[in-house]
């Protein structure tokens, strides 16, 4: 028989962690498994999941982002002052509002590498700045009724799947190729790893650093603009704690905050794990606090199972 | 000295670690009132003695320890210090961050319940120090003070805890002249109070200012005893040095060619000084001298690791920029750090990653790494290197020091870089894998590659370079030249070297 290595083996216990989950409800609440309520589930991790991967890149460098919340609300706010207030056009808007999210993104990394801040502090200064941004220019109000041409992409199908779950595909798929196969995935796994090591060893430290916090802004505003959609107006104070949803699906798959340890495809299966929690219990009607304390309980009984594991 | 009394007598204690035999039948003994010397080259076996004796090894030692008469079987540290037994090391061990009055009463602070006697605290903090005559604010957090001020108060904390015996290891490589002075005083003082003393150092001609006696130790061993009034720096050199050259560092050296890498004048404030020297293609180029000499700093600046203040380095005859470790590499040079685990490996990467770690740029199309080639130059290295580990996939973490070791000398092998760097090649790697290592540099220098050898291991340097090249307090002390290492006998070429990196010049 084939053996397995230890990363391998523990995303397949991951896996099957999930089926149990899965095969539970559907046993217990057989309303489970009805296309609408999978669709919904779908669409609803699909915004956290986004976001999920672009943690996890930033966390294999050793780092956290706690900004990306917030620049959930600053894309939802842009999309609708631009195509609403200002009335451009949908595919500029779009890429105004991406743009502007990638320039908060560089300046983490910049904060980070040159300024040399920890990154939990840096971080912690924009996630404030750009939810105060968020809320300064819109006055706290949501800005509703965006045009049908650009909501109407929530409810789209495509290949007979909800058009936020592509999106996410895609992202995944991004996420995969960039840690598995290009130069950068190799330099973002050696800087997580050991930073000195890497820098001596010819990788230039701020393109990567910047990279990692630009590529998660990246997935934040495509979250940003997928949740305005679904909810057809820009809101301030959308995003907020996606950020913590993200680390934690990303630790569930198997991040590790001290670096070098992560993949998309483990973080994946930490945010489905999640949502099918938090959809479980919904639909068997627990208490949504309860969930809460599930989740929480989940994320320390991941890693605590992964710590005991390695010193063995 | 008839009346003097033994504080601590060692009688032929021997250690023995996995592979290799650190020390072999060694007596010392120091007497209340006393300062002990002991002094050997790097390996010599100083620090494992010391260990010994304070219980860093627990009880696995041979050979019996005795405390002012009583024999006792060391168990762990803590029964070092409730026997009274101090050392104080080169990074002072306190807390930085707590203020003196605390530091001297870490663990054991004066109160009653929650409640801290702050008063008691700093009185009795300020007392015992003003008795010695430190002048220090008992307020002041440890880490404003200066490293002689801290070293100062770590001392005054070994009187105050009743101790019976201190050992300074190292004490003033980190010092200045002044502070040096009042270092020297204040063990006179503790001298006169009856305190035994065992004092390490390199540079020996501080022994002849506040030592009574010197043991010499060398590889392992006992190499002989003298009271300091009846003995120079000359005789103990060489007590230190002398012995037999295995045909371990024997290794083929081919024809020199062009000079490969050249440095001139290369300055850093406070770290290095008008450094300049070269090394030709086919050449091994050994650079020695004493930790905390500038040998790393220059090779790490060299390397674009530190920035520098003036001066130049030539790749093959032509000015080059460094600013960057990349730079560096582009021009064909590659690094050994001292410290492979902390500054060569990316442990949790897998033995095919590290070994591409610095040619990934070469290995990537527009970004995508060709998983092949990638495979292929690991495949190559772990073969004609003999790296041992069960799979590429294996990570660097779980591999034993010499293979780590092989590992980063592949990295640089798998980018062809032809200048290399090695500091400290062989620290923490057994016999085999040493003789490995040597026979790799052997290949290298055959292939026309310039190499540069760091050691503070002397036997090792002299060994297998063509030149030698001596730092001492960040500067370029002299040179041992090719027709001095061919033709002298190894005594006194240790000698010359040793006097040289402990701030004698070369006449």
């Amino acid at each position: 028989m084939k053996r397995f290595d230890r990363n391998t083996l523990s995303k397949i216990s991951l896996v099957l962690i999930l089926v149990v989950i899965c095969v539970a409800l559907a046993i217990f609440q057989p309303s489970f498994l009805k296309t609408t309520n999978i669709f919904n589930l779908l669409r609803t991790t699909s915004i956290t999941g986004l976001i999920a991967i672009g943690m996890t890149v930033v966390i294999i460098t050793g780092g956290i982002d706690l900004s990306v919340g917030s620049v959930v609300g600053i894309s939802s706010v842009l999309c609708g002052i631009l195509m609403k207030q200002n009335g451009w056009p949908v595919g500029i808007s779009l890429i105004v509002t991406i743009v502007i999210c990638l320039l908060i993104g560089l300046v983490n990394g910049l904060l980070i590498h040159y300024g040399k801040l920890p990154p939990f502090i840096a971080t912690l200064g924009t996630m404030e700045m750009g939810r105060g941004l968020a809320m300064y220019i819109t006055k706290g109000r949501t800005i509703p009724s965006l045009p049908q041409s650009f909501t109407g992409f929530a409810q789209l199908k495509i290949l007979g799947l909800p058009s936020l779950f592509i999106v996410w595909v895609v992202v995944i798929l991004l996420g995969f190729y960039i840690l598995r196969f290009t130069r950068m995935g190799r330099n973002i796994y050696a800087v997580g790893s050991n930073m000195e090591a890497a820098r001596l060893s010819g990788i230039k430290l701020a393109p990567t650093i910047c990279f990692c916090y630009m590529f998660n802004a990246f997935c934040a505003a495509i979250a940003g603009i997928l949740l305005t959609a679904r909810i057809t107006s820009g809101q301030p104070s959308a995003g907020e704690g996606y950020e913590m949803t993200a680390i934690a699906a990303s630790v569930i798959g198997g991040a590790s905050l001290a670096g070098a340890e992560g993949s998309a495809i483990g973080t994946v299966i930490g945010a489905c794990i999640m949502a099918v929690i938090q959809n479980g219990g919904n639909l068997l009607g627990i208490n949504s606090f309860i969930m809460d304390i599930a989740t929480g309980a989940l994320v320390v009984i991941a890693v605590l199972i992964e710590k005991n594991k390695k010193r063995t | 000295m008839s009346e003097s009394r033994e504080v601590v007598r060692l009688e032929k204690i021997s250690k023995s670690f996995p592979g290799v035999k650190a020390l072999t039948d060694v007596d010392f003994s120091v007497n209340a009132g006393s300062v002990h010397a002991l002094i050997g080259e790097n390996g010599a076996g100083k620090s494992t003695l010391i260990k010994t004796l304070m219980g860093t090894y627990g009880n696995k030692y041979e050979g019996r320890i005795f405390v002012e008469g009583q024999e006792v079987k060391m168990q762990n540290p803590i029964m070092a210090k409730e026997l009274g037994l101090l050392a104080i090391y080169q990074d002072v061990q306190m807390a930085p961050h707590l203020t003196v009055g605390e530091n001297f009463f870490l663990g054991r602070l004066p109160g009653s319940g929650l409640a801290v006697n702050w008063k008691k605290v700093y009185e009795d903090a300020a007392k015992t120090l003003g008795d010695l005559g430190i002048e220090v604010d008992v307020r002041k957090r440890l880490k404003d003070l200066t490293v002689a001020q801290q070293e100062m108060v770590s001392i005054a904390k070994a009187i105050s805890e009743d101790a019976k015996l201190i050992i300074f290891d190292e004490p003033t490589a980190q010092l200045t002249e002044k502070d040096t002075a009042m270092l020297f005083d204040m063990i006179r003082q503790l001298k006169a109070r009856g305190l035994a003393i065992i004092y390490i150092s390199h540079r020996l001609e501080e022994l002849f200012e506040v030592c009574d006696e010197v043991t010499v130790l060398k590889d392992g061993q006992y190499a002989g005893h003298k009271m300091i009034a009846d003995t120079t720096v000359d005789e103990l050199v060489a007590m230190m040095v002398g012995r037999e050259m295995t045909d371990m560092y024997d290794i083929q050296h081919g024809k020199t060619g062009d000079v490969a890498l050249e440095v001139r004048n290369l300055t850093k404030q406070g770290q290095f000084e008008d450094i300049s020297f070269s090394v030709r293609t086919g050449e091994i180029l050994g650079i020695f001298g004493l930790v905390g000499s500038g040998r790393t700093e220059t090779v790490r600046t060299i390397f674009g690791a530190e920035p520098f203040d003036s001066g130049s380095v030539l790749v093959d005859g032509k000015e080059v920029t460094i600013k960057d470790p990349s730079d560096a590499i582009a021009c064909g040079i590659g690094l050994l750090p001292e410290d492979r685990r902390a500054q060569g490996l990316c442990l949790h990467m897998s033995v095919k990653n590290n070994i591409n770690l610095a040619s990934y740029r070469d290995i990537s199309k527009a970004g995508k790494v060709n998983a092949a080639i990638e495979k292929q130059n690991a495949e190559r290295f772990k073969e004609s290197i003999a790296i041992k580990t069960p799979s590429l996939e294996q990570l660097v973490r779980n591999l034993s020091g010499g293979n780590q070791q092989k590992v980063v000398i592949a990295k640089w092998l798998c980018k062809q870089s032809h200048i290399l760097i090695f500091d400290e090649p062989t620290v923490g790697v057994d016999v085999n894998a040493k003789k490995e290592i040597y026979k790799l540099i052997e290949q290298l220098i055959a292939q026309g590659d310039a190499v540069i050898i760091i050691s503070s291991y002397l036997p090792e340097v002299l060994g297998l370079a063509n030149r030698v090249v001596v730092f001492s307090e960040g500067k370029l002390m002299g040179e041992i030249s090719e027709d001095e290492l061919k033709n002298k006998p190894s005594d006194e070429l240790e000698k010359k070297a040793l006097m040289m990196a402990s701030g004698f010049k070369s006449e």
